[in-house]
């Protein structure tokens, strides 16, 4: 079984903080991470392999530093690792990077046969949930989102059984592999990675391919240029124009202080009082 | 980069939001966005419709029927057995297809499972712009294009994204964000059927079994009227009970910020906030919660917010509408007793 999983490599937004006067974001000494989302699609492929053998190859598009993600995921266990990187990739939006990543699997496959594509929910920075989709569409693949159980892997026919993550409920869907799934947090839980497989990730030599040996077709449809969506603004969240009435129950005991409140809330909003009243358990 | 509009593209006119429903449901997220694309159509002088698509044997002229008193004009209904259940295949071909078809310049979803999934294939198929998880929707008055906003960064930050020279436009926006029109049942509207080019035997996938949540009616924070909600400042699980019995008297539910979550002391459907959930009560009374960034941005839609906190230059305190400086573990149960007792007084008076 070969399974690709995509990983990107992203700020640990924990870190980030934005400057208060001109709302840029201060990335200085941020670390870069693996998209935590990412490690649930890794974990599940990893798993896939233990149980029926196969290769793990990973792939990412990113800057020449997103090598440091790609020997993390091989120091978990992965078999290979591709980082598509090229100034021409720059300011890519969702639907730019799906045509390079797809690009690049499809690249992939001519080397082995890929019977699964794996992605994280999404990711903490863009956190659109839409390179997953994109890919699947580009590559004809059949498309899983939400997945939060595999339930059956039949292998002498391609077929797969999972568990989507529904509003409601779960649905339970078998599909034909190849098939892209996007899979759902908490699902798992990241195996260590063992000492000498940190010194074997380490030394691991990342194949980092151009926008050539990625087999792109069509220029005009990746980076900024393939990028129907703009940013025209950004800008900090508006402050409220007044403060919060504030009590404080130093200066008042603590039920003058609720009592207040409770007066103060209902005369403002007495629609609010009704509504309580009506549902209340006293 | 070409930033114009091809000619081609400026026939696209009027605003289309997907109608999501599952099992005879609709979500409330599309009744959100009909009131939201109603103010969009009218700013740009265009109609505005629904997308019903659904089983043969689904009451989707009913959906319609409600569709337009919350403000479309019509609703495009395309009825087949295969599009009983969702399923990403057949529903991007039907979505596509009528795009392709009737050419709308805006197309709105819900950022739910469903709309997610649809918008990425449907965005990627169409080979145009999306943007994801938006709070606000404008048209911009220079290029008449739609300017979408979201948080970026978890919340820091906002953007303000546009599609300029491709068509349609398409926006996702989360359950709450909007805010909820009023039914008006005079309205009624047109119905365009359409056909789904497409049999059981093209669609790869199968739905075998759709699996219910047990406690599906149980937690539904997103739509709670009253939420009372505890942070880490509640120091440990036991205290947290304190929020459970509060919210037990005003027949509230119970919200959580991440950290509560990440220690385990209430589940994950309870948190609220950017990686949460969205709300919009008309109370929501917060204990112990620092009001971060990331949680001001899932629950400051509220009608009043009431924050408890022991420092007064807590962030909370910045968009709270009513503060107490103080000790939740002192000043919940009085909270909640004093609660307690005007609800007996005034249940009494109404009696
Ligand atoms: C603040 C901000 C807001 C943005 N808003 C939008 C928007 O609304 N619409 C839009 O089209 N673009 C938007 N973008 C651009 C978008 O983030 C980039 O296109 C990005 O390359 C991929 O999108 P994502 O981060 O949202 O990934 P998601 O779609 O959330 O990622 C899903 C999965 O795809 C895989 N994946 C994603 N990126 C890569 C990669 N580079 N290499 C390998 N695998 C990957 C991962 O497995 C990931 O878990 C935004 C960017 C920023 C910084
Ligand atoms: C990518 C990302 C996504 C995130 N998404 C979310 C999200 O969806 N939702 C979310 O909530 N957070 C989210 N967070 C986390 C967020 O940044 C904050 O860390 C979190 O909201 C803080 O939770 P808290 O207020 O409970 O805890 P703390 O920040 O620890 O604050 C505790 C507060 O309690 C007060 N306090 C202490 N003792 C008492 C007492 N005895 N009585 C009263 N008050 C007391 C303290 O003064 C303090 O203000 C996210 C973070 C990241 C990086």
């Amino acid at each position: 079984m070969h399974i690709v999983v995509c990983i990107k490599q992203v700020p640990d937004s924990a870190q980030i903080r934005v400057h208060p006067v001109t709302n840029t974001i201060m990335r200085q000494g941020v670390p870069a991470i693996v998209n935590p989302y990412d490690l649930f699609a890794l974990e599940e492929a990893l798993r896939l392999k233990d149980q029926f053998g196969g290769k793990v190859t990973m792939l990412c598009m990113g800057p020449p530093q997103a090598e440091d993600a790609l020997k993390k995921c091989i120091s978990f266990g992965a078999d290979d690792a591709v980082l598509v990187t090229d100034r021409a990739f720059a300011g890519a939006d969702t639907l730019a990077t799906s045509y390079a990543l797809a690009a690049a699997v499809r690249q992939i496959s001519r080397e082995q046969k890929v019977d699964i594509v794996f992605t994280g929910k999404q990711t903490i920075d863009g956190d659109t949930a839409q390179v997953g989709p994109g890919i699947a569409k580009r590559l004809g693949l059949q498309l899983l989102t939400y997945v939060s159980r595999i339930a059956e892997v039949d292998i002498e026919n391609d077929r797969i059984t999972v568990e989507r993550r529904a509003e409601g409920g779960v649905q339970v869907l078998r599909t034909a592999m190849p098939c892209l799934i996007t899979m759902l947090e908490g699902t798992n839980e990241m195996r260590f990675a063992p000492l000498e497989n940190m010194i074997h990730a380490a030394r691991y030599p990342v194949r980092k391919w151009s926008k050539e040996a990625a087999g792109i077709e069509d220029i005009t449809k990746i980076g900024l240029k393939g990028s129907p969506t703009v940013v025209s603004k950004v800008f900090g969240p508006t402050p409220r124009a007044e403060k919060a009435l504030m009590q404080s129950v130093e200066d008042a005991s603590p039920r003058d202080v609720t009592l207040n409140v409770i007066q103060k809330i209902f005369t403002q909003h007495p629609t609010l009082e009704r509504d309580i009243l009506a549902k209340a358990t006293v | 980069r070409n930033l114009e509009l091809p000619e081609h593209l400026k026939a696209y006119k009027g605003v289309w939001v997907f109608i999501e429903h599952d099992r005879g449901v609709v979500h409330p997220v599309s009744w959100e966005l009909l009131g939201e694309g109603r103010k969009l159509a009218d700013t740009l002088g265009v109609s505005l419709a629904g997308v019903v698509m659904g089983g043969a044997d689904e009451a989707l002229d009913a959906i319609a029927k409600e569709a337009y008193t919350f403000g479309a004009e019509s609703c495009y209904i395309v009825r087949d057995p295969v599009l009983k259940g969702y399923r990403n295949e057949p529903f991007t071909k039907g979505m596509t297809d009528l795009v392709n078809k009737y050419q709308p310049e805006i197309v709105l979803l819900g950022a739910t499972t469903m709309g997610r999934d649809l918008a990425g294939s449907v965005a990627t198929t169409l080979s145009t712009g999306l943007t994801a998880d938006c709070t606000e929707l404008r048209i911009d008055p220079a290029t008449r294009a739609l300017a979408a906003t979201r948080p970026t960064f978890g919340g820091s930050l906002l953007c303000t994204i546009m599609t300029l020279a491709y068509r349609p436009q398409m926006a996702t926006v989360r359950p709450r964000v909007m805010q909820m029109p009023d039914a008006d049942p005079s309205r009624s509207g047109v119905i365009v059927e359409d056909r789904l080019a497409m049999i059981e035997t093209d669609i790869v996938t199968k739905l075998l079994d759709f699996i219910a949540d047990e406690n599906n009616n149980k937690v539904n924070l997103a739509y709670a009227d009253i939420i009372v909600s505890g942070g880490k400042g509640m120091k440990s699980p036991d205290n947290f009970k304190l929020v459970w019995e509060l919210a037990r008297v005003l027949g509230a539910e119970v919200g959580a910020t991440r950290p509560v979550v990440q220690s385990g002391w209430v589940d994950a459907e309870r948190q609220v906030g950017q990686t949460g959930k969205t709300v919009r009560p008309k109370l929501y009374i917060a204990a112990g919660i620092s009001g971060a960034i990331q949680h001001r941005v899932g629950m400051e839609g509220a009608d009043v917010i009431v924050a408890i906190n022991t420092d007064a230059n807590a962030p909370i305190f910045d968009f709270a509408h009513h503060g107490i400086v103080g000790n939740a573990m002192q000043v919940l149960p009085v909270l909640t007793e004093t609660f307690r007792e005007h609800i007996a007084m005034r249940s009494r008076k109404a009696a």
